[in-house]
C-alpha cells in the first residue's frame, strides 16, 4: 500500500523540484512583468524608472547579498568605465557645502519638488562630522576618512570615484551612483569629495 | 521621524531669518521668531502627543471602532452592511481573517489582500463602483480613510492569534514567489530595492532601526506590528500604506493601491511571519 503512495509522493515532489529550477528566469520576467502593472507616474518618478540598466539587473539576483567573485568582477568593470573625473582635474570642492549635501535628504522622490534641492542623503547610512549624531549603520563610518587614509591624489581619486559610481569598487553596493546616475551634479560630488578629504572639515578633525 | 521633521522646519527657519533680517525690518524679524517658535513648538508638541499616547493607550481603538461602525452599517447603493462579506474564514467571519491572509479566493480567481478583498466586498455586496471603494486608501488629515478603519477593525480581531498564511493554491505560490524576486528588485536613480536597508541584521537609517526582513525572526517581528497607529501622522497605517511609502522613499514610482506588487510583498512577508502572535494595530513613533 505505502509504495505507490510514496513513489508518487517522490515523483511529484521531483517534477515540482524541475519546475521551480527551471523556472527562475520565468519567476523573475513575471515578477518584473507584475512591477510593470503596479506602478503609475507620480510627477518627476516615471514609470521608467522601473526599467533596469545590467547591473540593476544582475545585482537583483542575489536578495542583497555579495555576488559571486567572476559576476562582481563583471559588474566593477562595467562601471569603473562609467566614472568621469572633472575636466579641471580638480577633485575638491567646499566642504562645508559638501556637510549641506550630506545632511539633504530630499531630491528624486514623487513627494519632492523636482527644481528643489537634491542631497546626498549621506547621513542616513554614514557616520561623518562627528557632531552630527543622528546618522545611519548602512553603510561604514567615515569619520577620519582622509586622516586615516592620507590626503593624497589617489585617495581623493578614490573617493570621488566612489561617490560617483560605488559599483566600480563594490559590486551591487547599498550606495547610489550618484554621479553615473545623475543624482549629484559634478561640483556637488567635488564638495561632498571635500567632505571627506580637506584637512579642515570636521569629518578630519 | 519627529527629528527629521524638526530638522527640516528648522532649516526653513534659518532660511527665512536669512531673507527677512536682509530686508532689515523689525515687523519681519518678530514673525521669523514667531514662526522659528512656532516651529519648534510643533515637534515638541508631537514628542508630547506620543508620551501622551504610550501612557493613555494606543488611538488605534478610535480607528477600530469606526472600523466596526463602517463594517455593521448598511451602505451603498445596495443599502447592505458588510457582515456578510467573506474574508477567507466564510461570510461575516472576521476573528482571525487576517491571519490567514493573503490568500487565493475562487470568487474572483485571484489572490488577494484584506485591503483588496474589502474592496471586493464594497463593491460585489454593497455595489460601490471601484473607483468609489478605493477613492481614499489612506487618510490625509481631515479626509479620513474608510479602508484604513476597516483594516484597523477586521486586523484587531486577529490579535494573540498565530500567524498562519497557506501557500496551497498555485496562484498562491506564484505570489509567492513573485513577491520574493520583487522583495530583491533595485531600481530607480539610486538602485535601491527593499533589500537596501532590509536585508542585513542590526543596521539603521539616521537612527532609526532597520529590520532585517529577510529572516524569519525579522519577518515576523515587523509583520505582526502592522497596521499601526504613527505618531508623527497621527493616522492608523495599513500594510498597504507601508509598501507605498517604502517604494516613495525608494525613488520608485506610486505603488497602485491593491496592485499584485503589492500584494505579492504582503504574502511573501505575511508567510514568512508564519507561527508569530499577531499584535496589531500597534504603535510607531
Amino acid at each position: 500500500m505505502k509504495s505507490p503512495l510514496i513513489s508518487a509522493t517522490i515523483i511529484t515532489i521531483g517534477v515540482s523540484a524541475c519546475v521551480t529550477a527551471a523556472s527562475n528566469e520565468e519567476i523573475s520576467s513575471k515578477a518584473a512583468a507584475m512591477l510593470k502593472s503596479s506602478f503609475k507616474a507620480n510627477g518627476q518618478a516615471t514609470l521608467d524608472r522601473l526599467d533596469q540598466d545590467a547591473t540593476q539587473h544582475l545585482c537583483s539576483e542575489f536578495a542583497g547579498k555579495a555576488p559571486p567573485r567572476d559576476v562582481a568582477q563583471k559588474i566593477e568593470a562595467l562601471n569603473l568605465a562609467t566614472v568621469k573625473y572633472p575636466t579641471d582635474g580638480n577633485l575638491l570642492g567646499d566642504w562645508k557645502n559638501g556637510e549641506k549635501i550630506a545632511q539633504e535628504g530630499r531630491g528624486k522622490q514623487f513627494s519632492d519638488d523636482p527644481a528643489g534641492p537634491v542631497g546626498g542623503n549621506c547621513y542616513a547610512c554614514h557616520q561623518l562630522s562627528p557632531q552630527e549624531l543622528s546618522y545611519g549603520t548602512i553603510g561604514p563610518s567615515l569619520y577620519q576618512f582622509g586622516k586615516l587614509r592620507g590626503y593624497g591624489p589617489e585617495t581623493q581619486r578614490y573617493a570621488y570615484g566612489k561617490i560617483y559610481n560605488p559599483d566600480a569598487y563594490a559590486a551591487c553596493s547599498n550606495m547610489p551612483r550618484f554621479g553615473h546616475n545623475g543624482i549629484l551634479s559634478e561640483q556637488q560630488i567635488k564638495d561632498v569629495t571635500a567632505l571627506l578629504m580637506d584637512p579642515a572639515s570636521p569629518v578630519n578633525r | 521621524m519627529i527629528l527629521r521633521a524638526e530638522r527640516r522646519e528648522l532649516g526653513s527657519c534659518r532660511a527665512a531669518s536669512l531673507i527677512l533680517t536682509q530686508s532689515a525690518c523689525v515687523l519681519a524679524l518678530s514673525f521669523c521668531v514667531t514662526a522659528c517658535a512656532l516651529a519648534q513648538t510643533s515637534a515638541v508638541d508631537e514628542i508630547a502627543k506620543y508620551r501622551a499616547a504610550l501612557q493613555d493607550g494606543n488611538p488605534a481603538e478610535l480607528w477600530e471602532a469606526r472600523g466596526e461602525d463602517l463594517w455593521k452599517q448598511k451602505r451603498g447603493p445596495k443599502q447592505v452592511s458588510l457582515e456578510g462579506c467573506d474574508l477567507g474564514l466564510g461570510p461575516g467571519i472576521v476573528k482571525g481573517a487576517y491571519t490567514r491572509l493573503p490568500m487565493y479566493f475562487a470568487d474572483a480567481d485571484r489572490v488577494m489582500d484584506l485591503e483588496t478583498r474589502l474592496v471586493w466586498c464594497m463593491v460585489t455586496l454593497q455595489a460601490y463602483n471601484e473607483s468609489q471603494a478605493k477613492k481614499q486608501p489612506f487618510g490625509n488629515g481631515e479626509r479620513k480613510s474608510d479602508i484604513e478603519a476597516l483594516v484597523a477593525f477586521v486586523t484587531s480581531t486577529s490579535r494573540g492569534m498565530p500567524m498562519n498564511v497557506a501557500l496551497k493554491h498555485p496562484k498562491e505560490v506564484e505570489m509567492y514567489q513573485a513577491g520574493e524576486k520583487i522583495f530583491s528588485y533595485r531600481g530607480g536613480p539610486h538602485d535601491f530595492g527593499c533589500v537596501t536597508c532590509h536585508a542585513d541584521e542590526g543596521k539603521r537609517i539616521r537612527l532609526q532601526d532597520l529590520p532585517n526582513l529577510t529572516t524569519r525572526e525579522g519577518a515576523q517581528k515587523a509583520y505582526t506590528t502592522w497596521p499601526a497607529y504613527r505618531v508623527s501622522q497621527g493616522e492608523l497605517r495599513s500594510f498597504e500604506w507601508r509598501l507605498y511609502d517604502c517604494f516613495r522613499q525608494q525613488r520608485f514610482p506610486e505603488l497602485l493601491f491593491g496592485s499584485d506588487a503589492s500584494i505579492a510583498l504582503t504574502l511573501y512577508l505575511a508567510r514568512n511571519a508564519n507561527g508569530a502572535i499577531f499584535d496589531a494595530p500597534a504603535i510607531k513613533r
